[in-house]
């Protein structure tokens, strides 16, 4: 709390205590909007005002020369209905959001699980594995392509070594998915070093009893080891579910450096390549508002995206709220 | 394997000799997938770093080792593509975003960890909130705004935002203030300090280590970034930095691999050797972002 406030006493000194007392919480409110003005005017201009605006401009049609044109439902009617690649663009991200985050989760629990059982050695095998995950998102696509590529990259190199046709990988339609997964998994050192400080903070003397108890290995896991990382396992569902929903960098620049270019930024050629099965929900909206100027169709879709992702931002929330309940009492 | 050892009824803690077999073997195994795991995220690395040595027809063979080693091969990216430019751009727009995310996040956060008032729950979880919904929720109006003040082309609508309110840093900020007890700030408050002077002379020289790894986490995600970069600099080459200059250096040299992944190495390297120096901040850091509060 802060300093004690002067005993209450009747008469003038209580009121004139009074006045000191509102004069200090008035002043503790203007701190408080001091210290928040920048932070409150940014979230306003670059977060609360776009937020809504999207809202108003999905209801237009909009190409940033000519004033929006407000036409009702049209963008969502025609999403929903006639336009055929936002279908195969939110079927893509769909595939990410439930492999990606499947295989984000249990990838960096089974790393993360080796390194905690670690005696020696445990800052370099964690720091091996984080490092890939601060590499810049473009050039670490770019290393990928390079290493599946189908006639001389290491990786079908050594599958022939072990006897085993490698694909096509980025220039296949049904590859590139997976490919694109590996390198997600590649950079997922982030998740995985969360999920080890979980692990290291399992209490001890939860898995002797257990043991005492006579429960094995895979009981202790499932009965005392996950539980008390549940919630950070959710935080790791979430963050890789809205890793997924904004999946962009990589889908482009796989796409483009695998079909031999890499001209992103001046025209759509690439985008998707091979035959739109790298054309995630991102790409496409960014391909609509900004290559085609169909903003207002680019803000019904980004409207569907804040939907979407919302809700699973409010799971976290939620979560972390409770935590929060906890911290207190 | 156990019962010959147990005397009681309930097993006792493992230490026969069959078990101590099995632990030598259990730690061996352990080791082994650790050091493979180890070495399987580093391959990658390390065949970008070899294929940027190699002769350029080499680099399109399947060979893993280069026969001839050209160290040269990074100054002649230097060469074909204006580098030093998008690095410098790169350097512009990371610096000057990561200045500002600290001056505008360090107070805000100040308030949401060190302050009490009414609405702050609610403000962190708005925070939380507009960490986690992807940037293209709000890019229309944003990139609308943009255009009328006529900054599109420019690294400035990447810049300015972080002067005013990154949620990332505020949240982290707010993770590591709240690991600062608040009794050093009520001493400075009973010595006659403001809240401005508690902030800037207490708080912030002991959240130093904080401060920094939010810095670098700034720095990292603008340095990385490449869907700002390409959506406001996109038409205008002059302001590229590297992570958009990087994508379109292939399509410049699309048979030359060793030139594309020496150039890959470069804008790897300065992220590497800044997590090689502040190994421990980065990890903390990491850890902090957790839901563990």
């Amino acid at each position: 709390m802060t300093a004690t406030l002067p005993a209450r006493a009747s008469g003038s000194p209580a009121a004139s205590a009074g006045v000191r007392r509102g004069n200090r919480r008035a002043k503790h409110r203007r701190t408080v909007l001091l210290f928040l003005a920048p932070a409150v005017l940014g979230f306003g201009i670059f977060f609360g005002y776009p937020l809504i605006a999207t809202v108003y401009y999905s209801l237009t049609k909009y190409d940033l020369i000519n004033p929006p044109e407000f036409i009702g439902f049209d963008n969502y009617v025609r999403m929903f209905t006639s336009e055929q690649l936002v279908g195969t663009a939110a079927y893509n991200t769909l595939w990410l959001v439930i492999v990606l985050t499947v295989c984000r989760v249990v990838f960096s629990l089974g790393i993360a699980s080796v390194i905690s059982r670690l005696k020696s050695g445990v800052g370099l095998v964690r720091t091996l594995c984080y490092l890939p995950s601060l590499a810049p998102p473009a050039a670490a696509t770019l290393a990928f392509v390079f290493l599946f590529n189908p006639e001389f990259g290491p990786v079908n190199r050594f599958l022939k070594f072990v006897g085993i046709d490698g694909g096509l990988w980025f220039n296949d339609p049904a590859m590139s998915k997976p490919a694109l997964t590996l390198l997600a998994l590649w950079g997922s050192g982030e998740l995985m070093i969360i999920i080890l400080a979980a692990l290291l903070d399992v209490p001890q003397e939860q898995h002797e009893a257990a043991q005492i108890d006579g429960a094995g290995p895979i009981r202790r896991f499932w009965h005392v080891t996950l539980p008390s990382i549940s919630p950070v396992l959710l935080f790791g569902v979430v963050n890789s579910i809205i890793y997924a929903l904004q999946f962009f960098t990589q889908a482009v620049v796989a796409a483009a450096a695998a079909a031999g270019s890499a001209d992103v930024a001046g025209n759509t050629k690439y985008i998707g390549a091979p035959q739109n099965s790298t054309l995630t929900y991102p790409v496409w909206l960014y391909v609509q508002g900004f290559r085609y100027f169909n903003m207002g169709y680019a803000a019904a879709m980004a409207v569907l995206l804040f939907v979407v992702s919302a809700g699973f931002t409010w799971i976290l929330v939620r979560q972390l709220r409770k935590g929060q309940h906890q911290e207190e009492t | 394997m156990r019962h010959e050892r147990t005397v009681s009824s309930r097993p006792l803690p493992p230490f026969g000799r069959h078990r101590s077999w099995n632990r030598k073997l259990s730690w061996i195994a352990t080791h082994a997938i650790g050091i493979a795991l180890g070495v399987i995220f580093l391959l990658p690395m390390l065949f970008v770093l070899l294929t940027a040595l190699m002769k350029s027809d080499q680099a399109m063979t399947s060979s893993l080792w280069p026969t001839e080693w050209h160290f040269d091969n990074f100054i002649k990216v230097f060469k074909d593509a204006p580098l030093l430019e998008y690095f410098g751009n790169s350097l512009l727009y990371s610096g000057l975003a990561t200045v500002g995310a600290l001056l505008s996040a360090i107070p805000a956060a100040y308030a949401l960890s060190k302050l009490r008032w009414r609405g702050q729950n609610v403000c962190f979880m708005l925070t939380v909130a507009a960490m986690m919904l992807p940037p293209q929720v709000t890019i229309v109006p944003l990139y609308d705004l943009w255009v009328r003040l006529g900054f599109t082309g420019t690294l400035v609508p990447l810049v300015v935002p972080y002067f005013f309110f990154d949620a990332f840093s505020i949240f982290l900020l707010r993770q590591f203030f709240l690991t600062i007890p608040k009794d050093y700030i009520e001493a400075a408050k009973i010595d006659g300090c403001t809240e401005f002077g508690a902030m800037v002379k207490v708080l912030v020289p002991m959240a130093k280590p904080g401060i920094a790894a939010t810095a670098m986490f700034c720095f990292l995600f603008t340095w990385n970034d490449y869907f700002g970069p390409l959506l406001y600099t996109g038409e205008n080459r002059d302001h590229w930095p590297l992570s958009l200059a990087i994508a379109q250096f292939r399509g410049m040299h699309h048979v030359e691999w060793n030139l594309t992944m020496a150039a890959t190495a470069l804008i790897m390297a300065p992220v590497i050797v800044l997590f090689v120096f502040a190994q421990k901040s980065f990890v903390k850091g990491i850890t902090f972002t957790g839901v563990k509060g």
